[in-house]
């Protein structure tokens, strides 16, 4: 049932990701618009599993800060909610702070009024996921691997990614702000909608747009924002750049991004479906949608989790001689039985497990390794990337060094004496990198409550 | 013969989330699309040949509303991991370009 109070809704979507940049003056032209809420994504697990583990941010604090602040001026004018999923990038509890830090910063220095904000918390508490665990509530996803109450008590950090509820819990307490930790994209977009009884699939497929921000236009050169309307049986997208356009082409181009099936989608309380879905132009830069569905399914949410797989040191060579290119895998395997034989003779025969040491040969397979249908055409250069990953930094750092030594001088049966097979752009060339992470969860978690692995806490700012 | 990065609009790879890989091969228009459908040569055995994926994990998804097939199939190993050659996924894709759709 759609309250007869809001035939329409209009929200603002600024851009892709705080941090990610849009020009001012578009977004201000479209405050007028009557905005129901400005809402914006912080996150992405794109960027790897080290971001997660390290409390770390992926971007620029001077970034987030410009568009936080344009983005709370506008919504603190206009007394709208301003909803942030996946604060921070990883969404954990360091980068939820992270971002508050910059919120309350900002708040000081604009001298705005008084507000509430909310902070989700979306790191799970362990007992509780591994109690999960136990009764039968985790369910792996696609090509997940093997879960244990060990890997989820011993992960550096693991992450449940919020349905469209945190958001409503904290706009019903009275949340001015909302900063949320780990959440699906769509459910910063779908939570105010789907509060005022618009239909879920027409909620839930226009959230999965707009959650990218201006991306789903004709021409992205650079990222700006979009405006959605949602009537009781359509939606309308509208770039904010007066500049940029959309087309169905565009529109529905969107659903293939970054997704597995183009068709169904799953969100925590169901799976959007698109198969119906019909896309026409409004106009040379606007375009309405129809027909999407959504269909129920129980409750779960899907968690991140990231693990210690040891630390890590890289080197990056450079191979020039073609009497030796023309022999690379021979020279290869020859130098690695040297490497083994003094790794060995450095820290013993129990090392063996202990280390992983691998090779990318660019200008030959160095992305698609021993997969590259071409790997038997070497150009007239290799630039070799050395990458050991070992239990401790000290023992990376000194096999890296040991296996760029040992491949820089390792004889070319061609040339008599000493040579030098590597040419090394910097120095010093043994690169520490610190801990290498792994993601060791693709799970879902099946939920009594949607918010009971999630911790909402509030705060007055600037009171 | 007509190599499928000629035909296409734009061909790309990206993660679909840690564990996944998804190849969109986009078209500009319904013609093409269905020209390279009926060749049959984007099925899950032959491009889980070319990249060296089990063809069946490897899903192909024809999707009319942008004349795109969507290709997903598991990574080889997770977004970052230390055997990962390719953080965002986005180069994976290269060997299809050249694959032959007959004229």
């Amino acid at each position: 049932m759609v309250d007869p109070e809001f035939k329409s809704l209009t929200y603002l979507s600024p851009t892709g990701m705080v941090g990610g940049g849009f020009t001012e003056e578009h977004f201000i032209n479209a405050l007028d618009r009557d905005l129901a809420f400005i809402g914006c994504d912080a996150g992405s697990c794109d960027g790897g599993p080290s971001y997660l583990g390290a409390n770390e941010h992926f971007g620029s604090r001077a970034a987030v800060k410009r568009d936080l602040a344009i983005l709370l001026r506008a919504a603190r004018k206009l007394d709208i909610p301003l909803l942030i999923g996946s604060c921070g990038g990883s969404g954990g509890n360091w980068n939820v702070d992270w971002m508050f830090d910059i919120l309350k910063e900002i708040a000081a220095e604009e001298a705005l009024k008084p507000f509430k904000t909310a902070l989700i918390y979306s790191e799970p508490d362990r007992d509780l996921l591994v109690e999960k665990f136990h009764d039968g509530k985790l369910a792996p996803l696609n090509a997940a691997p093997p879960v244990s109450e060990t890997a989820l008590r011993d992960a550096v950090r693991v992450v449940g990614m919020m349905g469209a509820e945190g958001f409503q819990a904290a706009l019903g307490a009275g949340a001015d702000v909302v900063l949320a930790g780990r959440a699906t994209d769509a459910s910063i977009f779908a939570a105010i909608p789907l509060l005022r009884g618009f239909d879920p699939g027409l909620v839930w497929h226009a959230a999965k747009i707009m959650e990218c921000g201006g991306a789903a236009v004709t021409k992205l050169d650079r990222p700006e924002g979009m405006l959605c309307t949602l009537h009781q049986d359509r939606f309308v997208l509208e770039p904010v750049s007066p500049v940029q356009k959309c087309s169905p082409t565009s529109i529905a181009s969107h659903a293939l991004y970054e997704t597995g099936d183009p068709f169904e989608m799953r969100e925590p309380s169901g799976i959007l479906t698109l198969q119906n879905a019909v896309y026409e132009a409004v106009d040379d830069r606007s375009v309405v949608v129809s027909g999407s569905g959504f269909r129920k399914a129980p409750y779960s949410i899907r968690l991140e989790g990231a693990e210690i797989a040891g630390y890590r040191a890289v080197v990056i060579g450079g191979i020039r001689d073609p009497i030796l290119l023309a022999r690379f895998d021979a020279f290869m395997a020859s130098a690695q039985t040297d490497i083994d034989h003094g790794v060995v003779a450095s820290f013993g025969e129990d090392i063996a497990g202990d280390y992983q040491l691998t090779y990318r040969a660019y200008g030959r397979d160095g992305v698609l390794g021993q997969r590259e249908p071409l790997r038997d055409q070497v150009g007239h250069e290799i630039g070799l990337f050395i990458s050991v990953v070992a239990k401790t930094q000290e023992t990376a750092n000194a096999i890296a060094s040991l296996a760029a030594h040992r491949i820089l001088h390792h004889s070319v049966p061609e040339w008599t004496g000493l040579v030098s097979n590597l040419a090394f752009p910097i120095a010093p060339h043994v690169i520490p990198t610190g801990a290498a992470y792994r993601f060791m969860l693709n799970h879902a978690v099946f939920l009594d409550d949607p918010l009971e692995l999630f911790d909402l806490q509030y705060r007055m700012v600037n009171a | 013969m007509t190599q499928l990065g000629t035909i296409a609009s734009l061909m790309r790879s990206k993660n679909a989330g840690p564990f996944e890989l998804t190849i969109d091969i986009m078209f500009d228009g319904p013609a093409d699309f269905e020209r390279v459908i009926a060749s049959g040569v984007v099925n899950d055995k032959d491009i889980g040949a070319l990249l060296g994926i089990e063809p069946q994990l490897v899903k192909v998804h024809h999707y009319p509303p942008a004349h795109a097939i969507k290709v997903t199939m598991p990574r080889p190993v997770s977004v970052g991991d230390p055997g990962d050659s390719d953080l965002f996924g986005g180069q994976l894709f290269g060997p299809l370009v050249t694959l032959d759709i007959p004229d």
